[in-house]
């Protein structure tokens, strides 16, 4: 299973001058690994629950915002 | 800061003067998928990318401004002693009022190079995938100009010039790869 966003550390100066973001995160969403969907992937119990989620199948759902709440961008 | 070395990257040869050739090469030049708008767009995005990344984006941009300068050594000496009637037989007549012998940033229509060729999105993705499709863009556009170009030293330069869209694209790809990497988990072999 891949995350839905990846995380680094960017190098700071000692001459940066707004207060430093430690961590920045970036959206790796489903349809970068899946390449070409899988037949009869796992659909959403109701179609209402599809509708909310804009998608039929779970696995092509990507949250936004960052949930794990981790720095900004 | 920059190094300059005064050679080409890859030699640049002209057979013979043959301004209507230029006027297609210039789209290589100031063209939407040009040399000066890959190496403006990578130089540009690779402030906002993660680390890891950065210094492939820095090289490839650097790499693209050689690319311009083999190209507008083309276009110098495909036009430099062309006459102003042989400019205007070669549909340059409109280029040759505005701008004499000169080179400009425009495309083999003559629309002016304009930074909406280029983005920057600050997504790592995005930009990268941009960066891919530019490099796709820019070899069609060598193959184009390949058909229809009848000079062989010429098309011998442009054929180096296309493998290294082949080559940019590849590495922009792998640059994908490394940003979709789990660096967080542990691997298990």
């Amino acid at each position: 299973m891949h995350t839905s966003y990846k995380c680094y550390h960017p190098y700071i100066s000692p001459f940066d001058p707004c207060k430093p973001i430690q961590t920045k995160c970036y959206s790796t969403p489903p349809n970068l690994y899946m390449t070409f969907q899988p037949t009869n992937l796992r659909q959403y119990d109701t179609p209402y629950q599809a509708l909310c989620h804009g998608t039929l199948w779970p696995d092509l759902f990507d949250p936004y915002p960052n949930v794990r709440k981790e720095g900004t961008s | 800061m920059w190094y300059y070395e005064k050679k080409l990257q890859y030699p640049v040869k002209v057979s013979q003067c043959n301004p209507m050739l230029a006027k297609y090469l210039i789209e290589q030049y100031g063209g939407a998928d040009g040399e000066l708008s890959a190496a403006l767009r990578y130089l540009n995005q690779r402030y906002t990318i993660p680390d890891k990344v950065v210094g492939l984006l820095n090289d490839i941009g650097t790499e693209e401004f050689a690319h311009l300068e083999m190209i507008a050594t083309m276009i110098y000496k495909l036009t430099k002693d062309a006459t102003p009637e042989q400019l205007k037989a070669a549909g340059l007549g409109a280029h040759f009022v505005n701008h004499d012998h000169a080179l400009y940033y425009h495309n083999a229509a003559g629309s002016p190079w304009t930074a909406t060729y280029i983005q920057a999105k600050g997504d790592p993705i995005a930009d990268l995938y941009e960066d891919v499709a530019a490099e796709e863009k820019a070899r069609a556009t060598y193959q184009w100009i390949i058909d229809i170009s009848d000079d062989p030293y010429i098309n011998d330069s442009l054929k180096f010039l296309r493998e290294r869209e082949i080559v940019h694209s590849q590495r922009f790809k792998e640059a994908i790869e490394i940003l979709k990497e789990e660096r967080d988990r542990q691997k298990i072999f």
